[in-house]
């Protein structure tokens, strides 16, 4: 077996020093009943050659993003990733460490953590950030319990249009930590007013911007009305691109700000892993959930970076711990990090004007075919249309012209009247005007 | 010193009046190390004697302080907040936790003198 | 004979100074100081090259940015050196021997990162139509079917997202079982042993039971007799890792099992430790109910700096109706995600996750099973089990074991060894930074004291686990001869001398912050 070391020689050496006959001696305390003797019913080991085929020949029966036009988004975008990044989370020493649990031999993570951090509370227009969550939907979860802690109440409010995965994330946490969960109404076109569900017993209001239709929209007068009977503004922000154009969560007030990363640094990756992002006010960052770096400096002085604040976590409060959450997403932060860098200000805010103006064009388009409706007035990359025919039909017949159309409403909201005729539709930088007309065209003939 | 007691959890209390003031004793803060934030109760708070009223941190533990009096809290130190190391330096004194308007002074039985504290710490170790 | 060979370099040492010595950068030759990437910022230099839009209609409704986020902007060569730099700090298993007990820091194969990139994979959407990726869901398929086979276990749940999540996962299938025989008011304890990872009671708490901490006995293991007392018809459950925290197989666990169903409670395992027993024993045959299983440590995804990892959870019959939504399924036409409760006709309690999981851990979780084959994977456990008994044999006498052996597949040290050394296990790990190791795993489990979890993996070459056990009994002997020097101040050689952490957490700072910012704000 090429990944293991020890000859058969070197087994025996090894046995003779334990002083242990076989290996099988070594495995004494494993009760008789459980001892198997012969394989599992598996295949056995393969070359490198045999497993590189078996593998591709699983990836060459998907279709990829890259090979057609692709309008796919509502939570996941593809972006073009500079090679640069994919390069650098190679490296070994990036790769193929563990949590910096030794600071003076794991500086190099340390600091990118530390310029993750600073990245995402800039980004968020907030005052701190961690070290990254799983995803966006988890780390909207952990939000919701943050907020419950520090408010000491127990009910969510959730918006309609928050993407329903996420939606159910909370609920699912909810119904099992015993805490109440109050949904909004899904409005495709925008205008639910969620004031009237904000009471003295909420803990947070969480609204997505863009939300699951794509739609933006000003929260402040939310963040009042919560701040008002002492609850909280939880943000979700699916799409990171999209702060190199809008308001920042922290602009509008909000309490705690989560949200995807993936958009930055990472593919698409068939729904993970991701990056989940989470940020909040500094007087509340001992009840956050999760890694922190901190900057200090070592016996000589010089500047250096260690995990801080970990009182709050598992290993240590155990029972008491602010979450159980144990890990990070540390290389796709890393991803994420980099990706930024290489972006700077002025390629972040381009990136965002062009998604964009990409996404305002396709829109124009298609409102133009006869009985497409495009129900998003305001929205960054992202928006949703309503179709004369059920989408689910649309995107299925798009694909036989070898195109992805983009999200049919009615896979994430089943029993949702009047959202079966919706599509979700991203446009990026990677669509070109090309990728736009083909859709065009497809539409127009599958609406015929 | 009679009016200074002692708990089993390192805890101390100063009498005056129908006022206690705690905090943790210096035995304690040795043990816990640099003591990194101290979390207070509210003031108005009401405990009973053995409450979680105070969490202390170091930077690899995080130790609760029960209430050592039942009663209404009617002070915190929140100087503590900037100046978690006044735990360590002076523990029994600058580095007090919260004040008490205690309610039952039956509760002060079962604790320990300086005296009798001296030799439990001594017996420990 | 040619002028220009009398002038050739001089080719032999000369006379050289002391190696100790200060720089003028600071840097120490290939080890280099690298500032923070907002202090490289070089406005007006980009790292991507984009044409602006042409002017259009923006439809922001009004919520537009103003101001600057504070991006440093730099070209390409500043970004690749500073993350080069970066990664020089970091210790690394591709670099060294990582004996992290309970993390399993083995090799990771590069071709599990070469099929995670095939497009057919990293580059589709999560919610593409079905039909266009069908190979995705067969690799899920196919990497349940080795989860299960090897676990001996009649269900998987794929979605969760790492351990801890896979125990919250596990831990949910319970409670909703519980729930739908009505005990939901009356069942509310859980057993947990105080050797346990910090996550399980972190876990249970998170779902409102009560945790209930089982002693270990003189052993390292679960004292039966304690455990039993503890049974009643509020039993919930019993979390138990086993192989255990303390490195050693539970041998009462198929009657501890037996126990806990007989008062119609649960058997979670938690199969942090699966590494040892993968292809020797299925938790099938144990009487689990529910196990997560962690790829980045059995199955050999790169931990990545702390994440991503990926917790599947494997369940039993009576569990296997609860599992979280999606399910994955072979239609005998096709493979499909049932992402609706109606769609599995079963009781899903719910979504733990947007999506189906972790789709790049799994490309190369089956990349390295496939690889292994049911004899590789055997044969790796038993490696990792012989290193570590191994370890554990050659370094007794010299340090000190709590317990008596056969480990499995990580040996377990206490600090009796230095006692009156001076020396304390943290000073004796940061020693090994110096002897250029990772350190071991300490002051874990908590049940022994100054705890030192060595975990060798299969992994190492019989060459380099005999360097690191002479290197150990080298420091041990040194402690024990009074050279505090070695310890004390280590270590010495590393990027950086030991942080002040206390300073880190009583003042601390999260971002950096702009120079005049900073300036103002004091």
């Amino acid at each position: 077996m090429r990944y293991l070391p020890l000859s058969q020689t070197d087994r025996q050496h090894m046995l003779s020093t334990i002083g242990a006959g076989s290996i099988d001696d070594l495995f004494v305390d494993v009760p008789g009943a459980a001892q198997r003797d012969g394989l599992v019913d598996l295949p056995r080991r393969k070359g490198e050659l045999e497993v590189e085929r078996h593998m591709t020949a699983l990836s060459n029966k998907n279709i990829s993003a890259s090979s057609v036009p692709f309008f796919v988004g509502a939570g996941a975008y593809k972006h073009h990733v500079p090679a640069t990044v994919d390069h650098l989370i190679q490296r070994s020493e990036f790769l193929t460490a563990y949590t910096p649990y030794q600071p003076e031999i794991a500086q190099g993570t340390l600091q990118y953590l530390f310029e993750f951090q600073t990245q995402v509370a800039m980004l968020m227009g907030m005052d701190v950030a961690n070290a990254s969550m799983y995803d966006g939907s988890t780390a909207c979860g952990e939000a919701v319990l943050m907020a419950h802690r520090i408010t000491k109440r127990k009910k969510a409010v959730l918006s309609g249009n928050l993407h329903p995965h996420y939606r159910e994330v909370v609920a699912n946490l909810s119904d099992f930590a015993d805490y109440e969960v109050d949904r909004g109404d899904i409005r495709p076109e925008g205008g639910a007013d969620l004031k009237p569900r904000i009471d003295k017993d909420t803990s947070c209001v969480v609204v997505q911007n863009p939300d699951f239709f794509g739609r933006v929209r000003d929260l402040s007068h939310l963040a009042e009305a919560a701040h008002a009977v002492g609850a909280l503004l939880i943000v979700v922000v699916p799409e990171i691109i999209s702060l190199g154009m809008i308001t920042p969560p922290g602009e509008m007030d909000a309490d705690i700000v989560v949200g995807e990363g993936q958009s930055l640094g990472n593919p698409l990756n068939f729904g993970g892993p991701y990056v989940g992002l989470f940020a909040c006010k500094k007087k509340y960052v001992r009840q956050m959930p999760g890694r922190l770096c901190g900057e200090t400096v070592d016996a000589e002085g010089r500047r250096g970076f260690v995990l801080t604040l970990s009182t709050r976590e598992q290993h240590i409060r155990r029972e008491k711990a602010t979450s159980n959450i144990c890990t990070n997403s540390g290389l796709c932060c890393l991803a994420f990090t980099i990706h930024l860098s290489l972006l700077g200000e002025e390629g972040f805010t381009k990136l965002a004007r062009i998604n964009h103006a990409h996404a305002v064009k396709l829109a124009d388009q298609l409102e133009a075919i006869e009985g497409v409706e495009v129900l998003t007035d305001n929205f960054f990359n992202e928006f949703t249309i309503r179709t004369p025919k059920p989408a689910a039909q649309v995107i299925d017949a798009l694909v036989e012209k070898n195109i992805l159309g983009g999200v049919p409403v009615s896979r994430l909201l089943p029993d949702e009247d009047g959202a079966e005729n919706l599509i979700v539709i991203a446009n990026t930088e990677i669509n070109t005007d090309d990728d736009r007309a083909a859709y065009v065209t497809a539409l127009q003939e599958v609406l015929s | 010193m009679s009016d200074l007691k002692f708990t089993k959890d390192h805890e101390w209390v100063r009498i005056e009046g129908d006022t206690a003031t705690f905090g943790i004793t210096v035995y304690a803060q040795e043990q816990l190390g640099d003591v990194v934030f101290v979390e207070l109760p509210g003031v108005g708070a009401e405990l009973s004697q053995g409450d979680d009223a105070a969490v202390v941190e170091s930077v690899k533990a995080a130790s609760e302080v029960y209430a050592p009096l039942s009663g209404e809290v009617v002070a915190v130190n929140d100087a503590l907040e900037d100046a978690p190391a006044t735990v360590n330096e002076d523990a029994m004194g600058d580095g007090w936790f919260a004040k008490l308007k205690f309610s039952d002074s039956g509760e002060l039985e079962e604790m320990m003198d300086e005296a009798a504290y001296t030799k439990f710490i001594a017996e420990l170790d | 004979m040619s002028t220009m060979n009398t002038q050739g370099r001089p080719t032999g040492v000369g006379e050289v100074g002391a190696a100790d010595r200060q720089t003028f950068t600071g840097n120490r030759a290939l080890q280099q100081e690298e500032g923070l990437i907002f202090e490289l910022d070089s406005p007006g230099s980009n790292g991507v090259d984009f044409d602006e839009p042409e002017a259009f209609e923006e439809r922001l409704g009004g919520l537009k940015r103003r101001g600057r986020i504070g991006l440093p902007d730099m070209a390409e060569p500043v970004v690749m050196r500073h993350y080069v730099r970066l990664s020089q700090k970091n210790y690394a298993i591709d670099a060294g021997l990582y004996p992290l007990g309970s993390c399993t820091m083995k090799h990771n194969p590069r071709l599990n990162e070469k099929t995670a990139r095939l497009p057919g994979f990293a580059d589709v959407h999560p919610l593409q139509p079905q039909q266009t990726v069908q190979g995705a869901i067969e690799v899920i398929d196919q990497l349940s079917h080795w989860l299960k086979v090897l676990t001996g276990m009649p269900a998987v749940a794929m979605s969760p997202k790492a351990g801890a999540h896979g125990e919250l996962c596990g831990m949910m299938a319970i409670d909703a079982a519980i729930r739908a025989k009505g005990e939901a008011e009356t069942r509310k304890r859980v057993l947990v042993p105080e050797s346990a990872h910090g996550t399980n009671p972190a876990t249970a708490a998170l779902l409102n039971y009560t945790v209930d901490t089982i002693p270990a006995n003189d052993e390292g293991r679960v004292d039966l007799e304690a455990f039993k007392a503890k049974l009643g018809p509020d039993v919930a459950a019993i979390m138990l890792t086993n192989p255990n925290t303390c490195g050693l197989f539970e041998r009462d666990i198929i009657e501890i099992a037996e126990a806990i169903h007989a008062v119609g409670g649960y058997f979670y395992c938690d199969g942090a430790n699966f590494n040892a027993i993968a292809g020797r024993v299925r938790p099938g045959d144990l009487g689990v109910d529910a196990m997560h299983i962690n790829l980045h440590k059995t199955f050999s995804t790169p931990h990545g700096g702390g994440g991503p990892g990926a917790g599947p959870v494997v369940l039993s019959e009576v569990l296997a109706p609860y599992a979280p939504l999606p399910w994955t399924v072979d239609t005998g036409k096709g493979f499909a995600l049932q992402e609706t409760a109606e769609e599995t006709g079963q009781a899903p309690f719910g979504r733990m996750t947007a999506f189906h999981g972790q789709m790049g851990m799994f490309t190369r979780a089956l990349t390295y099973m496939l690889s292994h084959g049911s004899d590789g994977i055997r044969k790796a456990s038993e490696d990792a089990v012989l290193s570590a008994n191994y370890v554990l044999a050659s370094l007794k006498d010299v340090m000190s074991a709590p317990f008596e052996g056969p480990c499995m597949h990580e040996a377990l040290f206490d600090d009796s060894f230095l006692k009156g050394t001076g020396v304390e296990t943290l000073d004796f790990a940061k020693a090994m930074i110096d002897e250029g190791y990772h350190p071991m795993t300490m002051y874990f489990p908590l049940v022994v004291h100054g705890a030192m979890l060595i975990e060798p993996t299969e992994s190492e070459s019989k060459a380099a686990v005999d360097l690191f056990i002479a290197t150990l009994a080298d420091l041990a002997e040194s402690a024990k001869r009074g050279e505090t020097d070695r310890f004390a101040g280590a270590p010495y050689l590393a990027p950086r001398r030991r942080l002040d952490e206390t300073l880190a957490a009583r003042k601390p700072i999260l971002k950096w912050t702009p120079p005049a910012q900073a300036k103002a704000a004091e």
